[in-house]
C-alpha cells in the first residue's frame, strides 16, 4: 500500500505493507536513524516519536494507522521550543552515557513537559517509568527535565 | 568452519599490519606531493594545516567515555582547549593502539581504557606541542624554551600565530623520547569539573551513528533463525513461506549449522522473514538441563572438598580454628545467570571493496579479535582487513566475546553470498536475551570463625563455578596452576587484612556459553566478602564500618585507601543515621585497582515492598581526569548491579532459556533509586578504572541493608528470593 506520511514537517509517500511498524520505515527508508531500535514490543521506549504531539512508541504504531497524523522525531526537536529545551538541559548535565536510550528518552520528556510544565520527581518517575537506560542515567534524566522546566519557565 | 584466534597468528599478523598502517599515517601524512593536508604527528595526534585538531582514539566508546578522556589528555598536553579538538576512532591495530596492559592485543575491558592510556596519551599531545614549538621556534629564530602553545596559539618571544602554521613543518621535526609533561598545576581540563562530554551533542539530536544506524548503499540485512536449545544445530529447514514475504532474498544455513541466515532487503522484511522459516534442530548435543540442575551442580561441588587451593593456605588448620572459634557465622551464596543486554542489540556491517579488501564496520572492543578471526575466514593478509570502529549502544562486556562470536556470524553470512552487497548483520532483542553468553553461575559457602574478643580468628570460603577463561584463547595466560583468577578475584586478594583466611576453589561444568560481565568476578566476590563482614559485625555486636576498619588498619596503602573511602561514605552518607523510617546498609570493594564504598538506604517493609531512597557512594579511582564522568559512571555502576540484584536472572527450562525480551528481563527503571550521591577522593596518583568499579558494592550494601528487616538474602535476585520493592 502507499501511505501519504508526514513526518518533522514534510509529507512523503511511502510503499509499505500494512502492519509495517512505523519504526522500520523511518529507519530503514527514511534513514532518520535517531530513533532506535531496543526491544521491538514496547518495553524499553528506544523507538519513542511523536505522533500529533503525544510520546508513541514506533515499534508498535503501524504505518496504516498513521495516514493523516503528524509524526516527528529527535531529528526536529531543535526546531520545537520544549524539545530543544531538554537538549540544552541534557547537555548542561551531560546526562548522556552511551547514549542509545536517549533519543526516546529526550521525545517521551517533551512529551511530559508539554503536559505538565513543573513535573515533581515522582511526576517524572512515572512518566518516564517505560524508557529503559541500561547505563542507568536515571539520576540524570530526573534532573535533566527538572532543569528543562526551569529553561523554559525562564 | 573454525574462527579459533591463536596467539603465535596474531603476533604474526601484527607486524604487517603495522608495516603499513605506520607509514600510511606518518611519512605519508602531509606529503605535499599527494595534496592531502593531514599531519599524523604520532599515532594518536592528526592535525591539518588549518590547525585542527583530531585525537585518535583507540578504545571504543560505549559510554563510559574514553572520547572524552583520551581527547582531554591531549588537549591538556597539547595546548589546546576542549572545542578545538575532535575525535576519530583509531584503526584495528595491535601494534599501534594495543591496550598496553593487555599486551600485543587492541581492546577495550576490566576498566583499563584511562590507566593503560593515561602516560601514552599525555606524552603523544607533549610530543606534539614540542614538535610544533621546534618549528615554530625555527620559523621565528627563538628560543623554543620561551615558547608554548595556549589555547591552539603558539606563544612566547612576543610573537603569537596559530598552531596550524607549524604543522607542515612540524611533521619533519623528529618526536622526542620524553617530551615535558606539564605539571598538575598547569592543568586546566585534566580535573574540570566544567568539561563536557565530547559526544553529547550528537547524542541529543539524533545525529549519533551507531552500528545499527550504517546503511551502506545496496546493502542487505541478515538475521539469524536461532537454536531454542541451547547448542542445537540445524537438521532441515523449509524458507517456502519466507518467500511470500515481500523483501525476502534467501535463507542458507550456517557453515556451523548454528542457526539459519536470513538474507532480507531490510530490517522488517528479515524479521518477517526469519519467523516464517520452519527448522528442524537436531538437539543430540545441545544443553539439557534447567536452571535447578545447575544450581544442583553448584551447591554439591561446594559440599566436597575444593579442587583448588587459590590462597595456598593450610586449609585444614582454617577449618580447625573456626570449628574451634567462639562464634561462628556462616551462610551459602548462589548467583544466577545474567544477560548483559545493552540498549543496542547487537550488530555489525561487512563489505568487501573492489580491491578484494574487508571492511567490517563495528562497535569493536576488541578489534584484534574479530580482525585476526577474519584472516582465517577470508584467508586475508591482515592489512587486507579494516575495522571501521562505531559508537556503541553498551556492552557491559558482552561485545567482548574470545571467539568474535557475532562478528565471526556475520562473517560466514557474508562468505555465503557473493559478497557484490554489504551484508548487516542485526540481533535484536530476543536474540541478545536468549544469545547465550552470560555471567556465570556461581555459588560460594563461608564460614567465619570469630574469638571471644569479637575478632576474626578463621575465614574458610569455598566458591564453585563455572571459567570464563578456561577453554578459550585467554586460558593461557589468564589460568594458572588451573585457577581462573576472574571466578575468585576479591577474595584472598582483597586489602582486608584477615587472618587465617582460605579459598578454595572448584570449576563446574558450564551451563552455556559464560562471559564476563560488568565487574567480572567481582560482581559475586564482593557480595560474599562483604554481607559475610556485615554478618559478623553483627554477630559480635560490632558497628559494620569500625568491624571493617579494624581489618585496614596496618595494611599499607591498599587498605588505606579501601578504608580512606569507607570513612568518607560514612560521613557523607551519614551512617547510623538514616531518614526516619529508613535503614542503611553499607559496602566496600577494591576492584580494577579503584576503591569504592556504597551505602544504600532504604525505606519500607518486606510486606509492603522495599523502596531505595539514596545510594551514597564514595570513589578513590586515582587522578578524577573527568569529575563528572567518574560520577555518572559510578551512578550507572550502581544502577547496574542493583538492578540485577533486585529481579534479573537467566533461567533454563530444558535447556532453553526462558526470558525473551526486557518484560522478563526486566531493567532498573527510573523510580527504582530515587538518589544517588558521589563523592570523589582528592588524589594525585595515576587513574584506574570506573567504568566498573561503582557496581560490585552496590548489590551487597542493598543486601545489607535489606538485612536489618531480619531477612538475610544469599541467592539474587531478591525478588525471586523474599524481598518484594515498590
Amino acid at each position: 500500500m502507499t501511505i501519504s506520511l508526514k513526518l518533522n514537517g514534510q509529507t512523503r509517500a511511502i510503499e509499505a505493507e500494512p502492519g509495517t511498524p512505523l519504526l522500520w520505515v523511518i529507519r530503514d527508508e527514511l534513514k532518520l536513524t535517531g530513533t532506535k531500535f531496543g526491544c521491538g514490543v514496547a518495553s524499553c521506549g528506544a523507538c519513542t516519536v511523536h505522533m500529533d504531539g503525544q510520546p508513541v512508541r514506533s515499534c508498535q504504531t503501524f504505518i496504516e494507522d498513521v495516514e493523516d497524523a503528524e509524526i516527528t522525531t529527535i531529528e526536529d526537536m531543535e526546531n520545537d521550543k520544549v524539545g530543544s529545551a531538554v537538549q540544552q538541559a541534557w547537555l548542561e548535565l551531560d546526562v548522556v552515557q552511551c547514549g542509545y536510550c536517549q533519543s526516546g528518552q529526550i521525545m517521551n520528556a517533551v512529551g511530559l513537559l508539554r503536559e505538565n510544565a513543573n513535573p515533581s520527581p515522582e511526576d517524572i518517575d512515572e512518566y518516564m517509568y517505560g524508557n529503559a537506560c541500561r547505563c542507568a542515567t536515571y539520576q540524570r534524566i530526573r534532573a535533566g527535565v527538572q532543569r528543562a522546566a526551569e529553561i523554559l519557565e525562564a | 568452519m573454525s574462527a579459533s584466534i591463536s596467539r603465535r597468528g596474531f603476533l604474526k599478523s601484527a607486524a604487517a599490519t603495522t608495516a603499513v598502517l605506520f607509514v600510511g599515517a606518518t611519512a605519508d601524512g602531509i606529503a605535499a606531493a599527494s595534496g592531502r593536508a593531514d599531519a599524523m604527528l604520532n599515532p594518536f595526534v592528526k592535525i591539518d594545516s588549518d590547525g585542527n585538531v583530531v585525537a585518535i582514539i583507540k578504545h571504543f566508546e560505549k559510554g563510559q567515555g574514553p572520547a572524552t578522556g583520551l581527547s582531554t589528555l591531549i588537549a591538556e598536553e597539547l595546548g589546546v582547549t576542549m572545542d578545538q579538538i575532535e575525535f576519530e576512532f583509531a584503526p584495528s591495530n595491535p601494534e599501534l593502539y594495543n591496550n598496553l596492559l593487555f599486551g600485543p592485543f587492541q581492546g577495550t575491558g576490566g576498566s583499563t581504557a584511562m590507566a593503560n592510556s593515561w602516560m601514552q596519551y599525555r606524552t603523544a599531545g607533549a610530543n606534539a606541542r614540542e614538535m610544533l614549538i621546534k618549528a615554530a621556534a625555527n620559523a621565528w629564530d627563538v628560543d623554543a624554551a620561551t615558547l608554548d602553545i595556549q589555547a591552539g596559539m603558539v606563544i612566547g618571544s612576543g610573537k603569537s600565530a596559530p598552531l596550524g602554521d607549524f604543522v607542515v613543518a612540524a611533521a619533519d621535526i623528529a618526536p622526542s623520547e620524553s617530551p615535558r609533561l606539564r605539571d598538575p598545576s598547569e592543568w586546566k581540563i585534566i580535573g574540570n569539573e566544567t568539561t563536557r562530554r565530547v559526544d553529547s551533542p550528537i547524542k541529543v539530536n539524533g545525529q549519533a551513528k551507531f552500528g545499527m544506524d550504517l546503511h551502506l548503499p545496496n546493502q542487505m540485512v541478515v538475521m539469524i533463525k536461532r537454536t531454542p536449545q541451547l547448542g542445537g544445530l540445524v537438521a532441515s529447514y523449509d524458507d517456502s513461506s519466507a518467500k511470500e514475504v515481500k523483501g525476502f532474498i534467501m535463507a542458507m544455513p550456517l557453515p556451523t549449522n548454528h542457526g539459519v541466515a536470513v538474507y532480507a532487503e531490510n530490517t522488517w522484511a528479515a524479521m518477517q522473514a526469519r519467523n516464517a522459516i520452519e527448522v528442524d534442530w537436531d538437539m543430540s548435543g545441545a544443553e539439557k538441563r534447567s536452571s535447578a540442575e545447575v544450581r544442583d551442580e553448584v551447591m554439591t561441588a561446594l559440599d566436597a572438598a575444593p579442587v583448588y587451593n587459590v590462597n595456598k593456605a593450610d586449609r585444614d588448620a582454617v577449618s580447625a580454628s573456626v570449628d574451634n572459634a567462639a562464634t561462628v557465622v556462616e551462610k551459602t551464596f548462589y548467583f544466577p545467570l545474567l544477560a548483559h543486554a545493552p540498549m543496542e542489540p547487537l550488530n555489525c556491517t561487512i563489505e568487501q571493496t573492489v580491491e578484494g579488501d574487508i571492511v567490517l564496520h563495528d562497535g569493536a572492543q576488541m578489534p584484534t579479535g574479530p580482525h585476526m578471526a577474519y584472516q582465517q575466514i577470508f584467508q586475508l593478509t591482515p592489512e587486507k582487513i579494516h575495522i571501521n570502529t562505531m559508537l556503541t549502544g553498551g556492552s557491559f562486556g558482552r561485545r567482548a566475546t574470545p571467539d568474535a562470536d557475532y562478528q565471526v556470524e556475520a562473517a560466514l553470512a557474508f562468505v555465503m553470498t557473493d559478497r557484490s552487497r554489504p551484508v548487516k548483520l542485526v540481533w535484536d532483542r530476543e536474540d541478545d536475551i536468549r544469545g547465550g553468553y552470560y555471567r556465570p553461575a556461581t555459588g560460594h559457602k563461608v564460614r567465619v570463625g570469630l574469638d571471644p574478643e569479637g575478632n576474626i580468628a578463621a575465614w574458610e570460603h569455598q566458591v564453585a563455578g563455572q571459567s570464563i577463561m578456561k577453554g578459550t584463547p585467554f586460558e593461557s595466560f589468564a589460568v594458572q596452576d588451573g585457577i581462573d583468577h576472574s571466578t575468585v578475584e576479591g577474595l584472598a586478594d582483597n586489602p582486608y587484612t584477615i587472618p587465617n583466611m582460605s579459598v578454595g576453589l572448584t570449576d563446574v561444568k558450564k551451563a552455556t556459553t559464560v562471559l564476563w560481565w560488568r565487574s567480572v568476578g567481582h560482581t559475586h566476590t564482593a557480595y560474599v566478602m562483604e554481607v559475610m563482614m556485615d554478618m559478623a559485625a553483627k554477630a559480635v555486636g560490632r558497628d559494620p564500618v569500625e568491624f571493617r576498619l579494624a581489618y585496614l588498619d596496618g595494611g599499607g596503602e591498599d587498605a588505606e585507601r579501601k578504608a580512606g573511602v569507607l570513612k568518607l561514605v560514612a560521613e557523607k552518607g551519614n551512617w547510623g543515621q538514616p531518614a526516619a523510617g529508613n535503614v542503611q546498609g553499607i559496602a566496600v570493594h577494591k576492584s580494577f585497582g579503584s576503591y569504592v564504598a556504597e551505602i544504600v538506604e532504604i525505606s519500607g517493609s518486606l510486606n509492603d515492598g522495599i523502596q531505595i531512597e539514596k545510594v551514597t557512594a564514595a570513589v578513590d579511582c586515582g587522578i578524577a581526569v573527568n569529575p563528572d564522568i567518574v560520577r555518572a559512571q559510578t551512578e550507572g555502576a550502581i544502577g547496574y548491579g542493583i538492578g540485577h540484584a533486585m529481579r534479573e536472572q537467566i533461567t533454563l527450562d530444558g535447556g532453553t532459556v526462558e526470558q525473551f525480551n526486557f518484560p522478563d528481563y526486566e531493567p532498573l527503571r527510573i523510580s527504582d533509586i530515587k538518589s544517588i550521591e558521589t563523592y570523589i577522593v582528592p588524589s594525585a596518583v595515576a587513574p584506574t578504572g570506573i567504568g566498573e568499579p561503582g557496581t560490585p558494592p552496590a548489590a551487597p550494601a542493598l543486601a545489607n541493608a535489606v538485612a536489618q528487616l531480619d531477612v538475610r538474602i544469599a541467592e539474587l535476585p531478591m525478588r525471586d528470593n523474599g524481598v518484594s520493592f515498590a
